[in-house]
């Protein structure tokens, strides 16, 4: 951001060690790489057994190895909102209100958006194949729907920018208030759908019976995208933490040039 | 994290209580920019502090801060004898600040809008019809809605709304500006009469001839820091300048 | 609280009552809306049926003029400094701009159903006429508390004029769902093919009930949480 930075060592009453870690920007540890072999091992196993070893189905023959991916990114979504509801609570009720909270809720939304996507995306070529439409208006997809759209709010709003606790506190709130939305959204469609029953598109129901090397894929999928969640999320919040760490060395910079306005001023 | 050079201790005013205001070494910042970078600030009860300095010195942060809309990134700060990390909201309702802008409803008049802020603060509507009445408002005026006053009423009807308000601490920007010479003997009487009543004031101004025959000390903020002058340094009644 | 909503709201009104923006300009704005659904439409038979969507359509829509409205007077001055200065209970602002809101939006709902039955030639069944107030009253508490809060939420911001809608529309759908949902039974326009040639009224008053739990949530969650919205605005 700040153009004239000065060798950091020269700047008084600058923590030398934070700056000098900023500048190699690392977010990985041990533990991350190891969880990162872990991954890609499992994300090659589920290509093997979802697109390879499982059967096609009797009725939706390879179509249902969209499942293999729609599945785990629907859950990771759902898991991802989760998290970032529970550190919003966190971040807003601990006496600390610690950054960190609102960095995994931040990270957590971001992961979750990009999931939700996907599993839209997945499950309306799905869709496509199997009803042939894209979309119906079945209480699960529209409150999907609605939650990706509320989250891409939250983010919207996670970069109105001001103080880092300024951005933390109303992010958690509307965290929260997302919270409470989502019951309410699902529990009006699904009584909107229940009480108008229009045969528009639900059968053939989807439902699939799955065998054992079926059911097997759809594990390793879960698990591989579980996975693959908390790897992200450790690295966006550690990204994330260097972020806010980058504008407050910003700010060491800044205060010694705000304050050598001073001197200008006491000369003139 | 480190303050710069300690800012010696603020004048020996008579001072028995503990501070108004008490600033060490505050950085607040505007988005990315440090508005304020280590202020350090004593204010004793019952003093008018007269903060000058450049365009852009901070002094307007420093109010703001004060009257806890701007956080504290960094440094101690007691408003009222509450901790201003953790008790932001504590101080308010005792502070009055008069900013840049009036905190006016356009469409309301004068009166509406004076009875709207002296009721937030449960004043009564003698109070309310008294500070209409100190600043000149209660005649024509008080009928005229607030968009349509020019800048110099509305600074005047700001004034009654922080009169109704009966703060403790008073914090004014640039409260002269826009105001014209009967305007500015009012201004002049009201925080006199603010300090009668026991209140502490924060002067940013400008106008420093008028502001110094008030004021009893001067401070000048330049660089996001305050500095300290002698009180006499405007080489009033008593003595020259050092 | 209750003494700074009163105050807040009495002021809210003031301003409306002599700036007539709402009257002029918000009011003529949710007809139109009308007019043009008419026109998008072209049937009469399509508009006579979905005549209740279309309403709270446009209430929703004009909620959302209604919002910025109501917090664009807070920040024109810097007012809503002054409020936070003033440590105004934020318990009570709130409550205050949302009873104003609603009762702005109580008048233009009132304008808006007029507009239906000439426009959409609907017709309230007479034993409906309970279940249409009960509905635009729990409808309208919903709104003026959601609006209120994201309004709140995005007032001071950067952009805030295309953050609110993209905050707001998802969050109403219940309130547009379940009162469509609830006016269409006292209507009695949800024709169908097949089995469902109509709705009782019964059939509208599970929807209040959803009305009324989403209002109470959202009114005791605007209390607690616009303190620290406003804190940080």
């Amino acid at each position: 951001m700040s153009t004239t930075v000065p060798n950091p060592q020269s700047i008084p009453g600058t923590n030398a060690s934070a700056v000098s870690r900023r500048w190699r920007g690392i977010t990985s540890t041990g533990f991350s790489r190891v969880l990162g072999v872990a991954t890609l091992v499992l994300v090659v196993w589920l290509v093997l057994f979802g697109l390879l070893f499982s059967p096609p189905d009797q009725t939706q023959q390879s179509s249902v190895r969209i499942m293999y991916i729609h599945v785990p990114t629907a859950w990771v979504a759902y898991l991802a909102f989760g998290v970032t509801g529970l550190s919003s609570a966190m971040y807003l009720f601990r006496r600390a209100h610690s950054l960190a909270w609102d960095r995994v809720a931040g990270a957590s939304a971001e992961i979750g958006v990009m999931f939700m996507a996907l599993t839209l995306i997945t499950g309306s070529l799905w869709g496509r194949l199997t009803w042939g439409v894209y979309w119906a208006w079945d209480a699960r997809l529209t409150t999907t729907a609605f939650l990706f759209v509320t989250y891409v709010g939250y983010l919207a709003v996670r970069r109105l920018g001001g103080s880092h606790q300024a951005r933390a506190k109303r992010s958690a709130v509307l965290g929260l208030l997302a919270v409470i939305e989502i019951p309410l959204v699902h529990f009006s469609v699904e009584l909107w759908r229940s009480l108008h029953q229009e045969a528009s598109v639900a059968n053939p129901s989807g439902d699939v019976k799955m065998d054992g090397l079926m059911l097997f894929s759809l594990f390793v999928g879960l698990i591989a995208f579980s996975l693959l969640y908390f790897w992200l999320v450790l690295h966006r919040q550690r990204a994330m933490y260097l972020e806010d760490q980058y504008d407050d060395a910003d700010l060491d910079v800044a205060l010694v040039e705000r304050r050598a306005e001073t001197k200008e001023h006491s000369r003139a | 994290m480190s303050p710069v050079e300690p800012v010696p201790a603020p004048s020996t005013t008579v001072a028995i209580a503990a501070p108004v205001v008490a600033l060490r070494h505050v950085v607040a910042v505007l988005g990315r920019f440090p508005a304020l970078a280590g202020a350090s600030l004593e204010v004793q009860a019952g003093e008018v502090l007269l903060l000058k300095g450049p365009n852009g010195a901070g002094k307007t942060t420093l109010l703001r801060l004060c009257a806890g809309l701007v956080p504290l990134v960094r440094g101690e700060a007691e408003v009222l004898g509450h901790d201003l990390r953790t008790d932001r909201a504590a101080i308010r309702q005792h502070v009055g600040l008069l900013g840049h802008q009036n905190g006016l409803y356009a469409d309301l008049s004068v009166r509406e809008n004076v009875r709207f802020w002296g009721r937030t603060a449960g004043a009564s509507d003698g109070e309310i019809n008294a500070a209409l009445t100190q600043l000149g408002l209660d005649g024509r005026l008080a009928t005229v809605p607030a968009g349509r006053l020019s800048a110099g009423q509305r600074r005047r009807t700001a004034l009654a709304c922080l009169i109704a308000r009966r703060a403790r601490l008073w914090l004014l920007d640039e409260p002269h500006a826009g105001l014209d010479a009967d305007g500015r003997d009012l201004l002049d009487d009201v925080i006199r009469r603010a300090v009668g009543a026991g209140a502490t004031v924060l002067v940013a101004s400008h106008e420093l001839e008028r502001a110094k025959a008030l004021a009893t000390r001067i401070v000048t903020v330049a660089g996001g820091l305050v500095h300290n002058e002698s009180p006499d340094d405007a080489g009033a009644d008593r003595g020259g300048r050092v | 609280m209750w003494r700074t909503a009163r105050l807040v709201a009495a002021k809210d009104l003031g301003i409306e009552w002599r700036s007539r923006q709402v009257t002029n300009q918000v009011l003529p704005f949710a007809g139109l809306t009308l007019v043009l659904f008419a026109f998008a439409l072209d049937r009469d038979e399509i508009t006579a049926r979905v005549a209740p969507g279309l309403f709270w359509l446009a209430t929703t829509f004009s909620l959302i003029v209604l919002v910025q409205r109501t917090f664009a007077v807070e920040t024109a001055d810097g007012a809503l400094d002054t409020l936070r200065v003033a440590g105004v209970d934020p318990a009570g602002i709130y409550l205050g701009k949302a009873l104003a809101l609603a009762a702005q939006l109580v008048v233009l709902e009132a304008l808006l159903l007029v507009g239906v039955i000439v426009f959409y030639a609907s017709h309230i069944r007479p034993a409906g006429i309970v279940l249409v107030i009960v509905t635009a009253f729990l409808a309208t508490s919903g709104l003026a508390f959601v609006g209120t809060l994201y309004g709140g939420l995005a007032a001071g911001a950067k952009g805030r004029e295309t953050l609110l809608p993209l905050l707001l529309l998802p969050v109403v759908a219940p309130v547009l769902i379940g009162a469509t949902r609830a006016f269409e039974a006292a209507f009695g326009t949800r024709g169908g093919e097949g089995i469902r040639a109509g709705v009782e009224i019964s059939d509208g008053w599970p929807w209040v009930g959803m009305l009324a739990i989403f209002a109470a949530v959202f009114g005791a969650a605007g209390v607690l949480a616009f303190g620290p919205l406003l804190e940080e605005a």
